[in-house]
């Protein structure tokens, strides 16, 4: 990208394999937005894709300050992308406190374009810079590109006759012209779109696509004078097929539709408002014509009970929320456990504990999912790698729900929640459907030799009939005290407890789970990295970097948190090592051991940021470095990468 | 809610082959037995009827109708009644809860289930301690109540059922209590009401609070103490020596005395029970200085939760077709060979 005589060296060629943008500004400026809207237009072009957007828990904190930076960060590329990039090959920066925030993110030699309009003393003195770092040399390894976005912005969108205030809300669409120009993006899909959001306001959307041209024009100009250049990225050949941009989100809520359908089930969601689970609720609501039923309750506890009432009536009863409130639909878990109903709780996992860090992500609440309820309550449980992968399993939690009688637990995280990748439309026909089964009428022999039902008779899988209320002759109790074996009346002799709670066990362990497949790498071999959930991207590819180097690795990503795929054991036994990076204190690694007394090595990392492919393939490299015991360990925490110290509330 | 069909039922159909688990004398078995008498006159269908209760004596109650019945857990059994009749608004909900079930762990859920408007019907039994955990203070327990938790007497102020449910938004409360024979009228008129129905039923627990509501239910005297209710009648009591008139100037209720049957020109007011201010002052009137107001304080109908969510269901459902594969591909989108294609 340098081509300034003064500029540092590592600059992007003009055609490179991929870039990585980081738009960051005030949480006021609509950097989300702008970037969501990059986002498209990269899916459009052809590139693949991996976004992150990162946002303070606060909703508009105090303007100019360095907690209330927003970033969204977009990796594409004309190669197959894993994640939304390690460092920023460009920085947009629309303050100072985004620059201060987001500088040491930037790769050495990378593009800074900041808007001096907003370098006023003022927001200098609120980021804390006692001199203006455009002008005082700080910046000497970086190629930088600082004028007046602000000024132009109001030059641009002067015809429509706004005030000041307003016109500079269009700073983000002058911001995004320029990107749009840089890597030579169309700008009528951003058009219409501008169109389409200010359809009532006509002004505004004309003010918008005044702004975002002026950005595009201004990049012609500004190439012929200085540092910027076009870049050209080429597309990466994919499968054929109809493709779209999803959020983990989306791809939740929409999987959990289609496994609804696929159970013949209306569906019944109880939610409560709790970052980062709340899209999908927000999802759902707009979905009432595939037979969804939402219901924003009053706690996290009764969005469970609900979903567990709906579920005893004949719907598929779902809830989602984040670590804290599933600690408080706990207690109900077990409930769904002991009646043996169907249920699926999806986690959208953050940075804990308590309250934590609501808008960063971790994948801390994985023993809390497995192990966290009083008493034997064994659930199986399972794990998204990627927005996309999402949908899926979404599928798999109600297949699993629905045909053994029990509830489900997705795993998902804030990074999955929010990030956006491409995603090859699937066709619903080609997944399986497995109806529901409801029981309407008895089910058993009595002494007398008369037909009977018994509530608890269990199926091959384990699993006990679902009656509906409404079923005649079928009328029946059930409840969480213990209860008999078969009748589901009220038992708590010593010998039906043993019982019960081994059928509780075996039920679940008993789970169909397809074998694990090594994703990436040889079935054995020197070293198997394992991963679960959203470090799929990076851990794929640092193991492919890795082994373009020669190193005998395998990247191994389970799906099948509980119960664990039953060839788990024996595949990482066939390698020498095994390596289990996961963004808490090692907590599926404690798992690996338990099940399979195998001695698994953990790399950990809990900044409530993704881990880096970096960070990655130097703790794969030390496997390979002829040091013995020089594995695993802990990821240095970079500082500038910690989450805002002000995360509040939610 | 009314079930679609009347079905013809006996006592003895409502009742299962669980042993009742219940202390001997305890109120429970009185309400027990007037629920199983109300049903068969209600022509409720067994198939319909679910009792869904929330943990304690009370929360046993399911296990003895039989019906349909879901015991869950300690406070949330609004919650779940509410799915289930979101799930199927054709179930006849019976919620069955108590002081501490219902008022303290579950005071959340008893206020939202009553200010939404699910059709059911709520029995609180109160008997002013909890009884499974053998017989700490509960939430209504009067001051001064000793008890294991509260060895030297209770100091926090009690709850008020009936004032809590008005409070809360709730379209229909009345009270009873476990041996008045009037309890299955007052059950008959909660299930008429479409809307939550809250009933507080006073009742006796024997071993740790026992006689506690005596100094309105004994039958000795009950005359006296005990106003009972009925819409477009004056509120008298004590055989109709005694009656409730509004002092308008103080905006209270006060007891007047009636000679010779006057009412009227005594002052008594007739019992409206879709008038929500005097329901207020009925809910808060003090047992002492009054008589316990018994039978239906209030009773307004207004819309139902679950039938503005299928109202709403239907409406934006209304021509939409529930297509899975339109659904998937709905915004933009783009072929391999990154054409883009109009939103679907």
């Amino acid at each position: 990208m340098a081509t300034a005589a003064t500029a540092p060296q590592d600059g992007l060629p003009a055609t490179p394999e991929s870039v990585v943008v980081r738009f960051a500004g005030d949480s006021g400026d609509g950097m989300q937005l702008t970037g969501g809207q990059f986002t498209l237009s990269t899916a459009l072009a052809g590139n693949d894709l991996a976004t992150f957007p990162d946002f303070p828990a606060e909703i508009r904190a105090p303007q100019g300050t360095l907690f209330g930076v927003s970033a969204f960060q977009i990796n594409f590329g004309s190669r197959e992308i894993n994640t939304a990039g390690d460092a920023p090959d460009v920085l947009v920066a629309m303050n100072p406190a985004a620059l201060k925030v987001n500088l040491a993110a930037l790769k050495p030699g990378g593009l800074i374009i900041a808007d001096t309009g907003a370098f006023t003393k003022r927001n200098l003195d609120k980021a804390h810079y006692d001199a203006n770092p455009l002008e005082d040399g700080s910046l000497a390894k970086y190629d930088v590109l600082a004028f007046d976005i602000s000024e132009k912005t109001i030059e641009a969108v002067k015809p429509y006759g706004l005030g000041n205030k307003d016109a500079l809300r269009s700073k983000n669409m002058w911001t995004l012209g320029l990107a749009l120009w840089m890597f030579d993006r169309p700008r009528e899909p951003i058009h219409d779109w501008l169109k389409a959001k200010f359809k009532s306001k006509p002004d505004i959307a004309d003010a918008n696509i005044a702004a975002l041209d002026a950005g595009h024009a201004y990049g012609e100009t500004a190439e012929l004078a200085g540092p910027l250049k076009q870049l050209h990225v080429d597309p990466v050949p994919s499968a054929p097929g109809l493709y779209r941009t999803i959020t983990g989100a989306e791809a939740v809520s929409l999987g959990l539709v289609a496994g609804a359908q696929l159970a013949q089930l209306p569906m019944f969601f109880g939610g409560y408002p709790i970052t980062p689970a709340s899209a999908i609720l927000h999802h759902l609501a707009r979905l009432k014509e595939f037979d969804v039923t939402t219901f924003q309750a009053e706690d996290e506890i009764a969005a469970i009970c609900a979903a567990i009432g709906a579920s005893y009536a004949g719907s598929l009863g779902v809830t989602s929320s984040s670590g804290p409130g599933i600690a408080l639909k706990t207690e109900a878990i077990g409930l769904g456990i002991m009646t043996e109903l169907p249920l699926v709780i999806v986690n959208s996992q953050r940075g804990g504990p308590s309250t934590g860090l609501p808008t960063k992500t971790e994948q801390s609440d994985l023993y809390q999912a497995v192990y966290g309820r009083n008493g034997d309550a064994p659930m199986p449980v399972i794990a998204a790698s990627s927005p996309g992968d999402a949908f899926e399993v979404a599928i798999e939690a109600c297949r699993i729900a629905v045909e053994y009688m029990t509830p489900v637990m997705l795993l998902t995280d804030g990074y999955i929640a929010n990030a956006a990748e491409p995603w090859k439309v699937p066709n619903p026909a080609d997944f399986a459907p497995f109806p529901a089964t409801f029981l309407d009428k008895p089910n058993a022999v009595d002494d007398e030799g008369g037909e009977t039902f018994l509530p608890y008779k269990r199926d091959a899988k384990g699993a006990r009939p679902w009656v509906k209320p409404g079923t005649p002759g079928l009328m029946h109790r059930i409840g969480g005290i213990e209860k008999h074996e078969l009748t589901g009346n009220i038992d708590y002799s010593p010998d039906n407890h043993q019982r019960m709670t081994d059928a509780r066990k075996s039920k679940v362990e008993g789970i169909a789970v397809p074998d694990q497949q090594v994703c990436l790498g040889e079935t054995s071999g020197r070293l198997a990295v394992v991963g679960w959930g959203s470090t799929f991207g990076p851990i794929h590819r640092a193991v492919d970097n890795a082994r373009r180097k020669g190193m005998d690795v395998s990247h191994v990503h389970v799906r099948h948190i509980w119960p664990l795929p039953k060839n788990l054991g024996a595949l990482l036994r066939g390698f020498d090592k095994v390596l289990v990076p996961e963004m808490n204190t090692g907590q599926f690694k404690t798992v690996l051991r338990d099940q399979f007394l195998i001695d698994a090595q953990p790399l950990t990392k809990t900044s409530g940021q993704p881990f880096q492919i970096a960070e990655l393939e130097a703790a794969i490299d030390k496997y390979f470095d002829g040091v013995d015991g020089n594995e695993g360990g802990q990821v240095a925490v970079n500082d500038e990468q910690l989450p805002s110290p002000k995360a509040e509330n939610d | 809610m009314n079930a679609p069909v009347k079905i013809e039922t006996t006592l003895k159909d409502w009742e299962t082959d669980q042993e009742v688990r219940w202390c001997p004398g305890c109120g429970d078995y009185a309400i027990l037995k007037a629920v199983q008498r109300t049903l068969p006159q209600l022509g409720a269908d067994p198939k319909n009827t679910v009792f869904i209760s929330g943990i304690g004596c009370s929360s046993r109650f399911p296990y003895y109708v039989e019906s349909y019945g879901f015991h869950t857990i300690h406070g949330r059994a609004p919650a779940f009644a509410t799915g289930a009749k979101l799930a199927n608004p054709d179930l006849d909900i019976w919620l069955v809860t108590g002081d501490g079930d219902g008022l303290s762990i579950g005071g959340n859920h008893l206020m939202h289930v009553l200010r939404r408007n699910v059709n059911m019907q709520i029995m609180l039994f109160n008997n002013e301690i909890y009884g499974l955990t053998k017989g700490q203070a509960s939430p209504t327990s009067r001051e001064g109540t000793k008890s294991p938790s509260t060895p030297i007497g209770s100091y926090d102020h009690p709850a008020r059922p009936a004032a809590f449910a008005l409070g809360a938004g709730a379209r229909f409360v009345a009270r009873g209590f476990d041996v008045s024979k009037n309890l299955p009228d007052v059950l008959k008129a909660a299930h008429a009401h479409k809307g939550a129905a809250f009933i507080e039923i006073f009742q006796n627990c024997i071993v740790y609070n026992k006689d506690v509501f005596n100094d309105f239910a004994a039958p000795k005297g009950a005359e006296d103490r005990q106003l009972w209710l009925e819409d477009g009648q004056p509120m008298l009591f004590a055989g109709g020596t005694k009656g409730i008139t509004l002092d308008r100037d103080a905006l209270s209720l006060a007891v007047v005395d009636v000679t010779d049957g006057d009412w009227e020109g005594a002052g008594v007011i007739v019992h409206d029970v879709t008038n929500r201010s005097i329901a207020h002052m009925l809910v808060e009137m003090p047992f002492g200085p009054f008589p316990m107001a018994l039978g239906v304080l209030y009773d307004d109908p207004r819309p139902t939760f679950e039938d503005a969510a299928m109202a709403e269901k239907s409406a934006v459902s209304a021509g939409k077709e529930a297509n899975l594969a339109k659904l998937l591909g709905k915004g933009q989108t783009w072929t391999v060979d990154g054409t883009a294609q109009d939103p679907v």
